[in-house]
């Protein structure tokens, strides 16, 4: 069946764009307001999910052409290393510090070490999720 | 508020307690979605509704909600959605190899 | 604070992240896997020196201290069945090495077999029953992919239950902290065992153990058996072994750790519950492994049977009992496993489990044989192997204490577990050979070496009964004494 999704695929190639942007908005948000790394990495996989929806999977695998299993275990990793690094220095496994660092033109930001750590848990929850779509509507 | 909460819940268990005995199986895996959110339904409220501000920093009151139980459910929610996946695509399979999705013909091996 | 403490998660977890990049190499995963568990059992013998010297270690991750943070705790009960996982699950590897074959190897078996180490070793740490819920999940999620991998039709059958009841009982459990939080405000074992101290356990808070008792019941194979059978006799051999000496054993884990720690005031309500189901589970057990004539279907109602001699050590609740509790739980991983490895060695060479097909192993495979009966013996509890001292410590508190139809259950039971194990040696064994050289499956080779392994750790058991009993005495003190725990766990509370 041939269907006609023209407006679905326009929409979708701008549209994800926008939800990319808000995914960092919450990630980076996270820190001290609502937000994070679990809600920023199911904001990216719905955003991906859009495109495979709006467009097959051949043309997204040829855009994106990552293997999420392999994400999966770069997010998981990550995250585990930084309680390592902790451990390494001698604090309690997954502790976590902050620094404020001043920028040039950006001025004076907060650098936090749960910033990777989140990053890894957003890595795991974009390739979990994306894995178990995938994997069902592989071969429906 | 509570009460409310509490009549809900059971209804979802009630609900999902039906949907698991039943013979079909995609029923089976609903079934078990419902439950799983009548059981963090019930969770939530035993941990206690909205009693406050959200507790995060810059806010200030008096009383602020416990934020654990919302950490609890979270994590739950998480586990729960894995789990469900799982079992989808394990019924999923399971139809396409053995051919039914009636539990009733999926007793025990013949030779026994 | 102790930073070991955490080690053993987070080596199974980073090794099993890390094969997840060589999936394709198989060589490279069985090195790793190799090494994980070698290290593991390093780590493991390590921290039980410290705790031996220095009395229970705790972790408060992230610096946060409990009763708010996640602390993890290892005390002697959780480290010596942590180091009985380890010794089994590196056999359990080795033997799967040559039988479980490259179809399976090559999705992703070992990363999940580390993911299920992960959540066992978590288990057994965790200092709360929220993170308990957590690691019983990624343990159970492991457990189901290591099921149903492969994909045959019985496999996916019987995972099928495996799984539904599993989820289901996984609900209760988040029910039964839901009323838990609500009643006391805390879920930290240390913390909530204070705090239902100071108030009394009174009837709301005995049902909710009841409740929790329930869901460990249906993990740990307590009386709620029913799925326990099918599920273990699906995967490949090597994969059942592990199930068999781990899965249930963090269900009893849980029981015991909540059942002395929190819910210890009502032993006449509790506690005679436990007996009782102890009881049933041996008998139904029991007519189970009499009644099949299949060698996985003796085995796994031999797992049901073994769970109920346990808790027999709970129900009577003193320290020699628990004591003798703690050591037939860790006699039983190693045996069970032991005779689950052996049993697929039969199944391997002859082709079918049925123990009227089989005969006259003996005249070419000698040590197979005689391992098996070495494993029979102990299991049935015959001095000096490694069944007999915890069979006895039981025995003794039980009639010590008065709970004669236990102890007589228990007696009768463990026979009947002689004549079934016996059965199958006798039939497998003796008689006339059947099976000459060229018509056997499989080789041997490579695959009595990690069962020669768990032989001598069942000998060692036994024979070195007077070393482990320091630790058995040590571990069976922190679950007498409350106290020492909490002590350890929140050292500023008065």
């Amino acid at each position: 069946m041939k269907t006609n999704d023209v407006i679905l695929q326009t929409i979708a190639s701008v549209a994800a764009f926008i939800i990319l942007a808000f995914a960092a908005y919450l990630f980076f948000a996270g820190h001290h307001e609502p937000g994070g790394g679990f809600i920023g990495g199911l904001v990216i996989a719905s955003a991906l999910v859009l495109l495979y929806i709006a467009f097959d999977m051949e043309t997204v695998e040829k855009g994106i052409p990552v293997d999420y299993k392999i994400l999966t275990g770069i997010g998981i990793g990550l995250s585990l290393l930084t309680g390592v690094g902790a451990m390494v220095l001698g604090y309690p496994f997954l502790s976590h510090t902050y620094e404020y660092v001043d920028f040039p033109f950006f001025g004076e930001i907060e650098l936090a070490t749960s910033l990777l750590f989140e990053a890894g848990v957003s890595l795991a929850v974009v390739g979990a999720i994306l894995t178990i779509i995938l994997s069902i509507s592989e071969d429906v | 508020m509570e009460i409310l909460m509490s009549v809900l819940a059971g209804v979802l268990f009630m609900a999902g307690t039906y949907l698991v005995l039943a013979k079909s199986l995609i029923r089976i895996v609903l079934g078990t979605a419902v439950l799983g959110h009548g059981a963090l339904l019930l969770l939530l409220t035993m941990g206690g509704l909205k009693t406050g501000a959200p507790p995060i920093l810059g806010i200030e009151s008096t009383a602020y909600t416990d934020p654990l139980p919302q950490a609890l459910i979270l994590t739950a929610i998480v586990i729960n959605f894995g789990v469900l996946g799982f079992f989808l695509v394990l019924a999923y399979r399971s139809y396409q190899e053995l051919g039914t999705d009636d539990m009733e013909q999926l007793r025990g091996t013949e030779d026994e | 604070m102790n930073n070991l403490v955490i080690l053993p998660i987070v080596i199974p977890l980073l090794a099993g992240v890390a094969l997840i990049f060589f999936r394709k190499q198989i060589r490279v995963q069985r090195y790793v896997t190799t090494l994980s568990l070698l290290l593991l059992a390093v780590v493991t013998m390590v921290l039980i020196q410290q705790v031996s010297d220095a009395g229970t270690q705790t972790l408060n991750l992230g610096g946060w201290d409990p009763p708010f943070g996640i602390v993890l705790v290892a005390d002697m009960f959780a480290l010596l069945l942590m180091l009985a996982t380890v010794i089994v699950a590196f056999c359990c590897v080795l033997y799967g090495f040559r039988t479980i074959g490259e179809a399976r190897e090559k999705h992703y078996l070992y990363p999940f077999i580390h993911f299920l180490l992960v959540g066992v070793m978590g288990s057994f740490l965790t200092g709360d029953l929220f993170n308990l819920f957590v690691f019983f999940e990624v343990m159970l999620l492991a457990s189901y992919i290591l099921v149903s991998l492969g994909g045959t039709k019985d496999q996916l059958r019987e995972s099928l239950k495996y799984v539904l009841i599993n989820i289901v009982s996984s609900m209760f459990f988040l029910v039964a902290i839901g009323y838990l939080y609500a009643i006391t405000g805390t879920l930290n074992f240390a913390d909530l065992s204070m705090r239902i101290a100071e108030t009394g356990q009174d009837g709301l808070i005995t049902t909710v153990a009841i409740f929790l008792l329930l869901v460990f019941a249906i993990k740990a194979a307590l009386l709620m058996y029913f799925w326990l059978p099918g599920a273990y006799v699906v995967p490949p051999m090597a994969i059942s072994a592990m199930f068999a000496a781990l899965l249930t054993k963090v269900g009893i884990y849980a029981i015991f750790r909540t059942f002395t720690l929190i819910f210890y005031h009502e032993p006449a309500v509790t506690h005679q519950l436990i007996a009782w189901l102890g009881i049933l589970t041996m008998i139904f057990g029991a007519i189970g492994a009499v009644a099949y004539w299949d060698v996985r279907k003796i085995l796994a109602y031999n797992v049901v049977i073994a769970v109920g001699f346990i808790f027999a050590g709970l129900a009577v609740f003193t320290e020699v009992a628990l004591a003798g509790s703690i050591y037939y739980l860790m006699h039983d991983m190693v045996v069970k496993a032991l005779l689950f490895l052996l049993g697929g060695v039969m199944i391997g060479l002859t082709g079918t489990d049925q123990l009227r097909k089989m005969s006259g192993m003996i005249r070419n495979h000698a040590a197979l044989g005689w391992m098996f009966f070495l494993a029979a013996l102990a299991l049935a509890g015959i001095p000096p192997l490694s069944g007999f001292i915890g069979k006895l410590l039981i025995l003794q508190g039980a009639i010590g204490e008065g709970f004669y139809i236990l102890a007589a259950v228990g007696l009768v039971t463990s026979l009947m577990v002689l004549y079934s194990v016996m059965k199958i040696f006798m039939n497998g064994f003796w008689g006339e050979n059947q099976l000459s050289v060229e018509d056997e499956r499989m080789s041997t080779r490579g695959l009595l070496f990690p069962c020669a392994i768990l032989a001598t750790i069942t000998v060692g058991l036994g024979l070195g009964v007077e070393w482990v009993n320091v630790y058995a005495l040590q571990a069976a003190e922190v679950l007498n004494n409350p106290q020492l725990y909490i002590e350890a766990v929140l050292p500023n509370a008065d």
